[in-house]
């Protein structure tokens, strides 16, 4: 079976930017030129007017499979994946049990395989149960099909198993995932402290309790020589310490994620639990910091931390709600926002989404060069339209993005050379 | 607000009914016959309905101690609390105080409000002071009688009897609202 | 002016005048209150339902006296925490309560923003009686009410607020009362139990009480919530009381007229002593008296809101 993409713009970041054919044959991309010729069987697509793009790669999703199904399986996270061009999502390992071995890790990329739709990578943990203690086999879990370490939202707060993980995952050239927050600075807190969280009366999580595991864990990077990666930073303090560190050699990846270069914690007020995600929402400041950070190449991946949750649980009361959102299926119009506000050119942009979070895991994505895997997203890039959350693919609706007009839409998503959707087919 | 006591001239949108001489010369006519249906001011007691009601009472009051040389004892009842149209209305009246400050058992009291309509107010006020202690009997004073009554309440003492249609509109205006004393029906 | 509002869930959002209304309706219940037959017919046939997911026995007594001597209908209901447990939200509890008509939920909850959540999802009128650490809008107004009772004007007063104002409803809502009725307020207690960005508020906080309580025409002690001691707030009971206990030396700094107030239930010892709380200057049974007619007010000016 046989793809050809005539007419668009491709844009594949850091190689080439101009309006070519791109061939599919055999799941790689075979050939990308000017008026290709297509073979007899191809199925030809017009892009004339479209964005063509590596597949959108996200290093951060919770697919909460296994053990919270209902909040979203590998299949339905897997659909809002191809439905908002991500080809390749990596998922974080608090599934219940937790991937903290080879059986879940398999199991994980079975679903992936039944699923048949996007690439689904697992992130293991980093210590067993992410319990911060004793570490995790790692080995064994990069042997299974890990892409990188993670305790995501328990962070290793001793420093010591944490220097150890860093060390050992060099042996594995793993990138060690951390969600920098210190525990004991966030206790109890729900929202970003501030004069907000003082005013509704909510505990809140200091800037520091990021700023301190941040700069911790350069350290223990420097230290080790270890590959870094810094889920979701938000305040400006990790965005200076970050380009610090990047400045003295430091290897370290950062991403941000759109609800923090979009939203602040004003949000909150009404205690809307769709403004609840940890980190935070923060300030003004700290939004500007994550925009500047994202355009000098300080923060080189946005990542979409899609963290789908039920509507009742969401309908909690304020603290008692989980943190998180859904972002798999509004990412791309809200990065695109910012090219239209000037923060990033449309190719860094694409860059962010695609070929630097590959590297970052060192994920064999995020290109069309001749020879890549064959996952591609066409996309519409003026097309308005308003985020519905009851048109979601994915299980959950919690996002604060309901009833936003935004503009940026994906036609047509292949994966592997297969398309996976198109945009007004249901799919299979 | 100290406009000259002649007499004044009827207003654009009402038609007098009664002028500061007629109001004066029914409250005079109305404490002569407190004194007499009493025989006298002993066990005597006013209280007067919020607002105009408790205008009306002090100016009693003071025709009455003009017969009889004894100031009565006074008190000031507000009836929202007892209204039975609170549960239909959207927003809540303004409360305002009430003050009996006297003990009404084995008391008179004459009960006075400027206009008699419905009964519902009187109905109020009388379960108002039921709950504040135990009059041996209440009568009831009012400067307009305009008919109309949906509970069977009468006065007892009556400065004007007033035929009106349902819908018009009485108002009694005093000098103690800072208005030039009258009675009169509002125009549509 | 009357209070055009389907609920009562913080003082943020009051104008002064509504604050003041409040204070002046209440001056006629001060007067039922005051009465031999302490009861009128003003909410005969509506149902007041109290919902208190924490334990306060005083301020459910409070609200359910209030309510009777309205003539209300009161139901109590405590949910157990084992309903939550159970997966039941609050929206779900309330929805229960709700169709058996109720008119009027009183909320008391541990987590801040619960009684706007609950308001927004039922149509009974929603009073919080106390969210988390972020109002508790009776108590401040019987508060006030107390204050007003004693002839002070609020314009210009001084008062001081001592203690833990991080973890408390009640200083919250008297803070924004008081700035907006145009106090000052100052807040004393160690930089650990101020909230961050609390001076833009409008009070101005002090960490020595002496300092503090130079003149001020009010003194609001916070209950101190012992077990949190050595929890990083406070070292020990001792020292707390040692540097910021209300002594009777420390009151004589105050203006001589000075008023001393406490929510309750006091910890005598700790944050007051006992010749305080006992003393002319403490009107902390008065704060219970009026706490009665405060609420009665509120039901009263609730009661009609919906419908």
């Amino acid at each position: 079976m046989s793809i050809l993409i005539k007419g668009g713009r491709v844009i594949d970041p850091g190689r080439f930017v101009g309006t070519v054919d791109v061939l599919i044959d055999n799941g790689k991309i075979s050939a990308i030129g000017p008026n290709l010729s297509a073979p007899v069987e191809a199925r030809t697509i017009h892009a004339s007017g479209k964005l063509v793009m590596p597949g959108f790669v996200d290093l951060h999703v919770h697919f909460r499979e296994p053990g919270f199904e209902y909040k979203e399986t590998i299949q339905s996270g897997s659909a809002a994946a191809v439905a908002g061009g991500f080809t390749t999502v990596c998922c974080m390992p608090n599934t219940n049990p937790v991937n903290d071995n080879q059986a879940v890790t398999e199991f994980m990329l079975e679903r992936s395989r039944l699923a048949g739709l996007a690439n689904v990578l697992p992130i293991g943990a980093i210590t067993k149960g992410s319990e911060g203690k004793e570490l995790a086999e790692i080995g064994d879990l990069r042997r299974s099909g890990c892409v990188a370490i993670s305790d995501d939202g328990k962070p290793v707060m001793n420093s010591l198993v944490m220097r150890r993980a860093m060390e050992y995952a060099l042996a594995f050239d793993l990138a060690v995932v951390d969600h920098c927050e210190d525990l004991h600075l966030a206790e109890g807190g729900c929202m970003n402290e501030g004069l907000i969280s003082t005013e509704l009366g909510l505990p809140g999580i200091p800037a520091a309790a990021e700023d301190v595991m941040v700069a911790r864990n350069l350290s223990l990077s420097e230290l080790t020589g270890a590959r870094l990666h810094l889920a979701h930073i938000s305040t400006a303090g990790s965005v200076r310490m970050v380009r610090e560190a990047k400045g003295r050699g430091i290897q370290v990846t950062a991403e941000a994620c759109p609800h923090h270069f979009m939203l602040t914690e004003e949000l909150v007020r009404g205690y809307n639990t769709h403004a609840k995600m940890n980190p935070p929402l923060r300030t003004w400041t700290d939004v500007h910091a994550i925009k500047e950070g994202l355009r000098d190449g300080t923060i080189d991946v946005i990542a979409t931390d899609h963290a789908p949750h039920a509507t009742q649980e969401k309908q909690q009361d304020f603290t008692e709600a989980p943190f998180g959102i859904v972002g798999l299926e509004t990412a791309l119009p809200l990065t695109l926002g910012l090219v239209e506000e000037g923060v990033l050119s449309l190719e860094q942009a694409v860059q962010k989404l695609t070929s630097a979070p590959a590297a970052a895991f060192g994920l064999n994505k995020g290109t069309l060069a001749v020879g890549a895997d064959a996952d591609v997203v066409i996309v519409d890039q003026y097309e308005q339209w308003e985020v519905d959350p009851s048109k979601f693919r994915s299980k959950s609706r919690n996002t604060p993005f309901a009833g936003w007009k935004v503009k940026g839409r994906v036609t047509v998503t292949i994966v592997g050379g297969r398309v996976v959707f198109e945009a007004g087919v249901t799919e299979q | 607000m100290t406009s000259p006591t002649n007499k004044p001239t009827e207003r654009k949108d009402e038609k007098l009914i009664m002028d500061a001489g007629d109001i004066s010369r029914a409250m005079m006519r109305i404490a002569h016959e407190i004194v007499e249906r009493n025989k006298g001011v002993k066990n005597l007691t006013l209280v007067g309905i919020r607002t105009g009601g408790v205008y009306l009472a002090h100016r009693l009051v003071k025709r009455i101690q003009s017969i009889e040389g004894v100031q009565v004892p006074i008190g000031e009842l507000d009836i929202t609390l007892y209204r039975d149209d609170l549960a239909l209305r959207k927003d809540q009246p303004i409360l305002r105080k009430t003050s009996v400050p006297f003990d009404m058992t084995n008391k008179v009291v004459v009960l006075v409000d400027d206009v008699l309509f419905t009964g519902r107010t009187i109905r109020a006020a009388m379960d108002s002071l039921m709950d504040l202690g135990r009059p041996e009997e209440i009568q009831l004073a009012v400067l307009v009688d305009r008919g109309h009554r949906q509970l069977p309440i009468k006065a007892n003492y009556i400065g004007k009897n007033l035929p009106t249609s349902r819908d018009e509109q009485v108002q009694v205006l005093l000098e103690e609202d800072g208005e030039d004393d009258r009675v009169v029906i509002l125009k549509a | 002016m009357s209070l055009k509002r389907k609920d009562l869930l913080s003082l943020a959002s009051l104008s002064a005048d509504e604050i003041t209304l409040i204070l002046e309706t209440a001056d006629s219940f001060k007067e039922v209150t005051g009465r031999e037959i302490k009861k009128v017919p003003a909410l005969r046939g509506k149902t007041v339902v109290n919902l208190f997911f924490e334990p306060s026995t005083r301020t459910r007594t409070s609200f359910e006296l209030a309510a009777k001597r309205l003539s209300a209908d009161v139901i109590n209901f405590a949910p157990s925490s084992s309903s939550v447990v159970k997966g039941e939200t609050l929206l779900d509890t309330a929805r229960n309560i709700e169709a058996m008509q109720a008119d009027i939920i009183v909320l008391r909850h541990s987590s801040a923003g619960a009684a706007e959540t609950l308001a927004n999802g039922v149509k009974s009128s929603v009073i919080n009686a106390g969210d988390g650490w972020h109002e508790h809008p009776t108590q401040a107004l019987l508060d006030l009410y107390t204050i007003r009772q004693r002839g002070m004007s609020f314009k210009g007063l001084r008062v001081a607020i001592v203690g833990d104002v991080s973890h408390s409803r009640v200083a919250r809502s008297n803070i924004y009362a008081l700035v907006k009725l145009g106090a000052e307020v100052r807040l004393v207690g160690p930089p650990t139990m101020m909230p961050c960005g609390v001076e833009k508020l409008g009070p101005k906080v002090y960490h020595h009480m002496d300092e503090g309580l130079r003149d001020v025409n009010v003194i609001m002690m916070l209950r101190l919530q012992l077990e949190r001691q050595g929890r990083a707030l406070f070292p020990t009971i001792r020292e707390y009381s040692r540097l910021y206990g209300l002594t009777a030396d420390r009151v004589r700094l105050a203006d001589t007229g000075v008023i001393v107030m406490h929510p309750g239930p006091i910890n005598r010892g700790v944050e007051i002593a006992p010749e305080v709380a006992d003393s002319l200057s403490s009107v902390i049974l008065d704060q219970v008296a009026n706490g009665v007619a405060v609420r009665m007010g509120i039901l009263y000016l609730m009661s009609g809101a919906n419908s």
